[in-house]
C-alpha cells in the first residue's frame, strides 16, 4: 500500500523550498556586505573628485580630475606601481616554483612526514608584524643578525639588507610567508591525483621526471592558477611588512601602492589624493578579481 | 641496503632540510625568547636559557591588555560572522534559488576589494562615529572582512550533507529553523569548528585594519608587536618572548585545521 503513496522527488523537494521563505536567512549577510561594499566605495569615489585635506579646512569644493592629474604626474605613483609589480611578480614566481617542488617532495614517503609538513606550513600562521620584526632584527640586521653572523664566519661581506637591497629583503620575507600557502594548496591538489594513473605510468616505465612533467604538472595547472590569483590579491595589499621594516624607504624604494595611499591619507591627511589612489588600487585589483571569480564560478555547482 | 630504503633515507634528509630552513626563523625567535638581552644580540646557540623575558612580558600589564583585545576581537568577530553566515549558507545549500550562485559569487567579490581603496572613508566613518580605537569597531570590520569566507566554508560543508536527512526531519514536521539547529548543525559540527578556527586565525593575524583603526586602547597583538619596531634592537629577547606568546596559539590552531583550511582559502576550488 505504501508504495502507492506519491513521494516528492528529491529535486522537487529542493526546488519545493520555494515554499520556504529563505529571505530572512540570507538577508542579514547580504545586507551587511552590501553596506560594507557600497558605502565606503561610493565615498572613495566621491572624495577622489573633491578638494579635501583634513589639515586645511578652507580647501573645499569640486576638484574635477585634479586629484587624478596630480596623482598621475607624481613620480611616486609610478615608482609605487613598479614596486608593487616587482613585489607581486617575484613573490609569485618564487612561491609557485618552490611551492610546487615542496608539494611534490612532501608528498613522498619519508620518515616523520606529518611533523615535517607542520614545520613547512608554520610561517603562514605567523602574524605579519611578527615576521617583519623577526626578519628585520633577528635575521637581517647588519650587525647582530643571524645572516650577518653567518657571512662573517664564512669571511664574506656582510649585507645590510634593508638599507642596500630593501625591496629584495621584503620580497624574500614575503615569499617566506607565502611559500607555505602554495605548498599546502598544491600538496592537497597532488593528493587528489589519481594514484592508479601514476602507478600505471610507472609500470610502463615512465621516469620520475616524466611523471612530474606529464602527469603532475598538468594536473596542477588549475590549482596553480588559483594560488596565483589569490596570492596576487593579498600581495597587492602588502602593508604591515613594509610599515614595520622600512616604512616605505629608504626614500620611496619600498613604497608600494598600498603604502603610498596610507601615507597620503593618514600621514599627509590628503583625503582627495588618497582616494584617487584608492580608486586606482581598486581598478587594479578588479582586473585580477575578474579572472579569479570566473575560475571559481566554473567550479561551482549551485 | 635495499634501494627503496636508501631512497627513503635520502628523501628524509632532503625534506627535513627544507622543513628546517622554512621553520628556522620561527625557531630562532623561540630560541631568542629564552636568551638574556645580552645573549640575544650575539647569534650563538651557547647560552644559559632563562624564563626572565616571559616573566617580564607577563608582568607588564599592558601585554595582557593587548592580548585580551586580540582574544575579544577574534572571538567576537568569529561568533558574529558565524551567526550571520550559518543561516545564509543553510538557505543557499538546501533551498537554492535562481540567484544563489550569483549571491555566492558576489559575496566573494566583496573580498576582492582592496582594503586600502576604502581606507579613507573607513577612517573618517570610524572617527565620526566614535568607533576609532574601539574593540567594537575592529570586531565589526573583521566580521565584514571574513564573512564571505565563512559563508563559503559553511556552504561547502552543508553541501556535503545529503538532502534526504533534512527531508526526514521535514516529514516529521520540523520547520526550517529546527532542521538547521537540531539536524544540520550537530552533523556539521566538525566543519563549523574548523570554519571558526580559520576565522579566529584570520582575525588574530589581521594587520591592515588593526594597525590603521586602533591605537592605545583597542590595539590587538598585531599592532602592539609593531610598536616594537622602534627603538631598534633594544629589547630583542623580550620582543621574541612577546612574539612567541602571540604566535603560539595560532600556530597550534593552524596545525589543527590545515586540511579544511585549503577549502576555505581557495573558496572550495581545491579540496
Amino acid at each position: 500500500m505504501t508504495a502507492t503513496v506519491p513521494l516528492p522527488a528529491t529535486p522537487a523537494a529542493k526546488g519545493g523550498g520555494r515554499a520556504v521563505r529563505t529571505l530572512p536567512f540570507i538577508a542579514p549577510s547580504v545586507a551587511v556586505l552590501l553596506v560594507w561594499m557600497i558605502v565606503p566605495l561610493a565615498m572613495t569615489l566621491w572624495f577622489s573628485f573633491q578638494r579635501y585635506n583634513l589639515l586645511n579646512p578652507f580647501l573645499t569644493g569640486f576638484a574635477g580630475v585634479e586629484n587624478y592629474q596630480y596623482l598621475f604626474e607624481d613620480p611616486a605613483l609610478w615608482s609605487a606601481l613598479a614596486n608593487t609589480l616587482l613585489l607581486v611578480g617575484w613573490v609569485l614566481v618564487s612561491t609557485v616554483v618552490l611551492g610546487t617542488l615542496f608539494a611534490v617532495l612532501f608528498d613522498q614517503d619519508f620518515f616523520g612526514r606529518g611533523v615535517a609538513r607542520l614545520f613547512v606550513i608554520a610561517p603562514f600562521f605567523v602574524m605579519p608584524t611578527v615576521s617583519a620584526l623577526i626578519w628585520k632584527n633577528l635575521l637581517m640586521h647588519p650587525v647582530n643578525g643571524f645572516f650577518a653572523y653567518v657571512s662573517r664566519s664564512l669571511g664574506l661581506p656582510v649585507i645590510d639588507w634593508f638599507t642596500n637591497i630593501p625591496l629584495t629583503a621584503i620580497i624574500v620575507m614575503v615569499a617566506w610567508q607565502w611559500v607555505p600557502f602554495a605548498t599546502l594548496i598544491l600538496l592537497t591538489a597532488i593528493q587528489s591525483l589519481d594514484r592508479d594513473q601514476m602507478e600505471a605510468a610507472r609500470m610502463d616505465g615512465a621516469k620520475s621526471i616524466a611523471l612530474f612533467r606529464y602527469i603532475i604538472v598538468p594536473h596542477l595547472m588549475r590549482p596553480i592558477a588559483i594560488v596565483v590569483m589569490i596570492e596576487t590579491l593579498f600581495l597587492l595589499s602588502i602593508f604591515a611588512e613594509i610599515l614595520v621594516t622600512t616604512s616605505g624607504g629608504p626614500g620611496v624604494a619600498t613604497t608600494n601602492l598600498t603604502y603610498l595611499i596610507y601615507v597620503r591619507a593618514l600621514l599627509e591627511f590628503d583625503v582627495g589624493g588618497a582616494s584617487a589612489g584608492g580608486v586606482v588600487a581598486i581598478i587594479l585589483a578588479n582586473i585580477i578579481a575578474f579572472f579569479l571569480i570566473r575560475t571559481i564560478a566554473r567550479n561551482l555547482t549551485a | 641496503m635495499n634501494p627503496k630504503l636508501v631512497r627513503k633515507l635520502a628523501l628524509t634528509v632532503l625534506a627535513w632540510s627544507v622543513a628546517g630552513i622554512m621553520f628556522f626563523p620561527v625557531a630562532w625567535m623561540l630560541v631568542t625568547a629564552f636568551k638574556t638581552e645580552i645573549d640575544a644580540v650575539t647569534p650563538s646557540l651557547v647560552f644559559s636559557p632563562t624564563f626572565e623575558n616571559f616573566v617580564v612580558v607577563d608582568q607588564r600589564a599592558d601585554y595582557f591588555k593587548f592580548a585580551m583585545n586580540s582574544v575579544v576581537i577574534a572571538f567576537g568577530s568569529t561568533i558574529l560572522a558565524l551567526a550571520l553566515a550559518v543561516p545564509a549558507a543553510y538557505a543557499m545549500a538546501f533551498y537554492p534559488g535562481r540567484f544563489t550562485k550569483d549571491i555566492l559569487l558576489w559575496m566573494l567579490s566583496t573580498k576582492m576589494l582592496p582594503a586600502v581603496g576604502v581606507l579613507v572613508p573607513m577612517y573618517l566613518i570610524f572617527r565620526n562615529t566614535g568607533l576609532l580605537d574601539t574593540r567594537t569597531g575592529l570586531i565589526i570590520v573583521h566580521t565584514l572582512v571574513n564573512l564571505p569566507i565563512i559563508v563559503w566554508m559553511c556552504y561547502s560543508f552543508f553541501k556535503d550533507i545529503p538532502n534526504e536527512i533534512l527531508e526526514a526531519g521535514r516529514m516529521d514536521g520540523a520547520r526550517p529553523r529546527e532542521q538547521l539547529f537540531y539536524l544540520l548543525l550537530p552533523l556539521t559540527l566538525p566543519g563549523i569548528g574548523s570554519t571558526a578556527l580559520l576565522a579566529i586565525i584570520l582575525s588574530w593575524n589581521e594587520a591592515f585594519w588593526s594597525l590603521n583603526l586602533s591605537a592605545a586602547n583597542a590595539a590587538p597583538l598585531t599592532a602592539f608587536i609593531a610598536s616594537f619596531s622602534s627603538p631598534e634592537g633594544l629589547f630583542w629577547a623580550k620582543l621574541s618572548a612577546a612574539s612567541t606568546m602571540a604566535v603560539a596559539p595560532i600556530l597550534i590552531f593552524g596545525w589543527l585545521t590545515q586540511r579544511q583550511l585549503v577549502r576555505g582559502l581557495t573558496f572550495g576550488a581545491v579540496k
